[in-house]
């Protein structure tokens, strides 16, 4: 008798996960159909979840920055109301097989646009160009890019960032790798790393950060261009036409000026004007 | 579909041998470190035997990755531990993540190396307290030469463990197999080609090691 129960319950538990999963997929082609066409009522995008300024994900819940509000607009001008979308996390080594899957109608993830991503995944935009930077402790900046062979950097493990200061513009410096750029920031507050190295927009976000302010500062060189992308699926120039229209849009009507006020505004980060899109079919 | 593979711009055989170089000197120090548990555990001193049961059940509980990334942010970032290096990070880290390895991978070692210390007849340590030696003397002319021969395959399987366990060090920075895959992911885009590749040469790694010594532990068996 306890048994049969157990198995009512279990086959019970099974046939609901299998309408709850037959709705989900549903949805997502929805969404994705939503995506290409305009007239969709809800869209996956993907974005990061643990980057303060760009995509954060709050412990109440809600998401954060400036990936998202772009990604809202941009939704927005699609035909979808911010509550109809659907955020995904796009680690960074996972962002091309989201897009192939079709996990995600696009991602907006601090992806910068490179030739070799190119040959994977199309690209709208660029919507916003960071440059590499440094953060350092408030007082101590840099004053010319040489200075930078004598000091201790810190950056991610493998990033883009970490491999730019020993092919490019300070092969002598020390650099600690860690998984996480808030792992480079214990070092960087007890002074054994002297800089926190990548892109100047997730390093305003961190100084932004309530825990953080008057802490760090920028050091305000430009070592390298790193022009975000929306990433979209391989050729899909229909997408990419919205896309573009939508960040050209959101750069007229003052929107975008907006969005980098509210998420680097405590950064005393000063973002240049918004980049030409470049990403045409 | 392996047309990323740039060797001019990818270091991967020199990635792949900082894993084997981690591999074993992690390996000989928790050997070392693991025996001298193994001897503490069974010695006849009962604050020796406290320390090495707290030991194991401590360092064999705590996730790996938490180890290294204290050795890193707590012992080298925070408390500035150097390791007898002059302070510069690469090799500061690199001694750190074996100290991270020895200590977690050790307390493997001593359980393996407690079991076969069961496996020698008790009479036998017995007699040879009835002959007059020491406790040590015991340990080392009796017991533990047949315990290893008994538990060659149990470390086999903690060398193969420790050598994929290797790639953590790559949270700290250290440039082995692990973070060099995550640069080229980075570069090239590519997820499951580059994972593929980086697996093929664990395998390449681990399944000599584990068919030698395979070998090994059945040619030294304790016939009994």
């Amino acid at each position: 008798m306890k048994l049969r129960k157990a198995s009512a319950l279990a086959a019970a538990v099974l046939a609901l996960s299998l309408t709850a999963t037959a709705c989900g997929s549903n949805d997502d082609d929805e969404g994705s159909g939503g995506g290409g066409s305009g007239d969709g009522d809800s869209l996956t995008i993907g974005i990061k979840f643990d980057q303060p300024g760009l995509g954060l994900k709050t412990p109440e819940g809600d998401y954060t920055g400036f990936d998202v509000d772009v990604a809202t607009y941009i939704a927005g001008k699609l035909g979808v109301s911010p509550e109809n979308i659907e955020w995904v996390e796009a680690p960074s080594a996972e962002r091309e097989n989201l897009l192939k899957r079709g996990d995600v109608d696009f991602i907006v993830a601090s992806y910068s646009i490179t030739d070799e991503r190119k040959e994977q995944v199309s690209f709208a935009g660029p919507y916003f160009m960071a440059h590499q930077d440094l953060l350092m402790r408030a007082g101590e900046g840099v004053s010319n890019p040489d200075e930078i062979n004598d000091l201790t950097l810190c950056s991610v493990t493998g990033s883009t960032s970490a491999q730019h200061v020993h092919d490019d513009f300070a092969p002598d410096a020390q650099l600690q790798e860690f998984g996480t750029y808030s792992e480079c920031l214990t070092g960087l507050e007890s002074g054994a790393v002297d800089a926190l190295t990548t892109d100047d927009s997730i390093l305003a976000g961190y100084a932004a950060q309530e825990q953080n302010q008057g802490k760090f500062e920028l050091a305000g060189l430009e070592l390298s261009d790193e022009p975000y992308g929306v990433g979209i699926p391989h050729g899909d120039t229909e997408l990419q036409e919205q896309i573009n229209d939508a960040i050209r849009e959101m750069e007229e009507d003052g929107s975008w000026q907006e969005a980098i006020e509210r998420n680097f505004g405590p950064a005393n980060y000063e973002a240049e004007e918004a980049p030409e899109i470049t990403e045409t079919s | 579909m392996f047309d990323f593979l740039d060797l001019d711009e990818y270091d991967l055989f020199g990635a792949f041998w900082t894993t084997i170089q981690l591999t074993f000197f992690a390996g000989v120090g928790s050997l070392i470190w693991g025996t001298v548990l193994a001897a503490m555990r069974v010695s006849p001193v009962p604050v020796m035997r406290a320390f090495g049961t707290a030991y194991v059940n401590i360092f064999r509980n705590i996730p790996l990755t938490l180890i290294i990334v204290f050795c890193s942010i707590g012992l080298g970032q925070t408390l500035r531990v150097t390791m007898f290096t002059d302070g510069s990070v690469d090799p500061t880290n690199y001694r750190l993540a074996i100290l991270g390895f020895v200590v977690y991978t050790s307390a493997f070692v001593c359980e393996a190396l407690r079991s076969g210390i069961n496996t020698v007849p008790v009479g036998q340590a017995e007699a040879a307290r009835a002959l007059g030696l020491s406790f040590s003397q015991v340990l080392r002319l009796i017991v533990l030469p047949q315990a290893f021969r008994s538990v060659i395959a149990p470390l086999a399987n903690i060398l193969i463990a420790l050598t994929k366990n290797t790639t953590v060090a790559s949270a700290i920075g250290v440039a082995e197999a692990a973070a060099l895959m995550s640069e080229m992911i980075e570069n090239e885009a590519q997820l499951i080609p580059i994972a593929l590749l980086f697996a093929l040469g664990f395998i390449i790694l681990t399944l000599p090691t584990g068919l030698l010594l395979g070998w090994v532990a059945k040619r030294m068996a304790v016939k009994r």
